[in-house]
């Protein structure tokens, strides 16, 4: 079982989580027509082997997305944080005060 | 190299077991070959036997980190089939199937081909449906199929969960009479030695490390024994493939890397003799009981990027739940062993058999849940792609480029989310 520090709940089972794939792509602007960046957002990978950024959406929790730095041979887990960049902010506003 | 045959199984056995020779050589590395290919397992082996068979091309060695056979080829369920849908899988799976079918006199070499049938289950109308064209799909392509109801079904398998509380109710399956299953080392065994009796050097703990390239062109490899030159470089690293197209400076890969777990049980008497499978929503499983009695069965991905050969415990609770619906037989059955292979899970859901961007280098990738009973396959148009430097016309759909050019086959269409083909 990994377990997932998440920010607003604490470690949990990655059982109540849903995985959402890399975290690192980067998708062009929604009404982009660059069609060479939209493959490489939709279908390209670097699927490295070791520290990974990757999404995580703690479904049977709090329900928000949360970005999990976790290596991909090891499964040790680094860091998670709020993918929402406002949200994330916050958090470290409020942390910082 | 001694030929297998009933006559030498009873002169050994008369004679103590002395003539034995080992089956393939253990080579070192010469300075320079035509192709190498990069990983020993089934479908390296395969290319490298029908790449001297074939084509003529015999000054082939094949590279492995570990030992051959160490990878996917010895972790997986064994299953043989062809009940795909979509043009591209089709053919090429049934072409896997007619090679699978005479495998063992072509290799001199027993891998077990035991086409023993499997019965793929639906439990709603929508699915019986589904099934309905799928079968007729593959009749069209001349592949057998069959469809049973809820009592055929029962007649064949009588102790799956027919009852009124069933978690899964049954109400009828396709049958493909001519799929099954195979020794899986064996398969790994009787390519490398046949490929080796022609000649391939198998060159064992011997990792590469990089990809050697001039201008536009490769020209060999970096390995832990030093460097090895080579006019075309074949990859069949399934799992790895992205660390290898990242030495070659290939770039990201319509690929990730997850890992899939199977199960065998304890050895039991005879108690299923075809394979029997089923997805739906809530449950994925396939299970068969191997010639030692043992039950081996499997279902979904660990769903995380994972390059760890080594599976996580919700998986056991699944599988186990899916097992337990489909056959509640087997509800005090021990687990003996369990394991978990590195799976290529592509965007599509298809596997990638193709030249690339660089020349001299050739891609077999992406083999998600199938690569086992392609083997043959998958070896024989892969060779031809590299002999040839132009697709197979069997492979000729699994190409590299057709993400970018919206020619994805998605079997289950389910869209470029590797976790879910």
């Amino acid at each position: 079982m990994l377990r997932i520090p998440c920010p607003f709940c604490g470690e949990r089972d990655h059982t109540e989580f849903s995985y959402g794939g890399d975290a690192s792509v980067e998708y062009p602007p929604i009404d982009s027509t660059d069609e060479t960046a939209w493959y490489e957002a939709v279908f390209l990978r670097e699927n490295p082997r070791g520290p990974h950024k990757e999404l995580w959406q703690h479904n049977n929790g709090c329900r928000m997305w949360i970005v999990v730095e976790r290596d991909t041979m090891t499964h040790e887990i680094f860091s998670a944080e709020p993918a929402h960049p406002g949200v994330r902010a916050q958090l470290a506003k409020e942390a910082g005060t | 190299m001694t030929r297998y045959s009933a006559w030498s199984v009873i002169w050994n056995g008369l004679t103590g077991q002395k003539g034995w020779d080992r089956a393939w050589r253990d080579p070192e590395p010469k300075e320079h070959y035509d192709v190498i290919i990069v990983g020993a397992g089934g479908h390296g082996l395969a290319t490298a036997y029908y790449l001297a068979r074939e084509h003529g091309i015999r000054n082939v060695a094949i590279v492995e980190k570990g030992y051959l056979g160490g990878g996917n080829v010895g972790r997986n369920t064994t299953i043989v089939r062809s009940n795909y849908m979509l043009p591209g899988n089709t053919e090429f799976y049934e072409f896997s199937v007619k090679l699978w079918e005479d495998l063992s006199h072509e290799l001199n070499y027993n891998v077990m081909f035991s086409q023993r049938g499997q019965i793929v289950l639906y439990h709603s109308p929508a699915a019986r449906d589904a099934a309905a064209k799928r079968a007729n799909t593959m009749r069209m392509n001349g592949i057998d199929a069959e469809m049973l109801r809820r009592d055929q079904v029962r007649e064949r398998v009588p102790h799956l969960d027919f009852s009124d509380t069933a978690r899964f109710p049954i109400q009828g399956a396709i049958l493909q009479k001519r799929a099954g299953t195979a020794r899986h080392d064996a398969v790994a065994w009787g390519y490398a030695r046949a490929a080796d009796s022609l000649g391939i050097d198998i060159i064992q703990n011997c990792e590469v490390t990089g990809v050697l390239r001039e201008g536009g062109r490769v020209t060999g490899v970096e390995t832990t024994r030093g460097v090895i030159k080579a006019g075309k470089v074949g990859l069949a690293v399934a799992g790895n493939t992205s660390r290898l197209t990242g030495m070659a400076g290939l770039g990201a890969m319509p690929i990730e890397t997850h890992k899939l777990q199977a199960f065998v049980s304890e050895p039991l008497k005879p108690l299923l003799d075809c394979v029997v499978a089923y997805a739906l929503p809530g449950g994925h499983f396939y299970i068969s009981q191997s010639d030692k009695g043992g039950m081996v069965f499997g279902g979904d991905l660990d769903s995380y990027n994972s390059y760890a050969q080594r599976g996580n415990l919700p998986i056991y609770e699944d599988v186990a739940g899916c097992a337990v619906a489909l056959m509640p037989c087997l509800k005090r059955v021990r687990l003996v062993r369990q394991w978990a292979g590195v799976m290529d899970m592509s965007m599509d859901g298809t596997p990638i058999i193709s030249k690339t961007p660089i020349d001299g280098l050739y891609l077999n990738a992406g083999w998600c849940y199938g690569g086992f009973k392609a083997t043959p396959a998958s070896g024989y148009c892969f060779a031809a792609t590299i002999a040839n430097d132009a697709p197979h016309q069997l492979s000729a759909l699994f190409t590299l480029d057709r993400f970018q050019r919206g020619l994805q086959i998605d079997e289950k269409g389910v869209g470029p989310a590797p976790k879910l083909h």
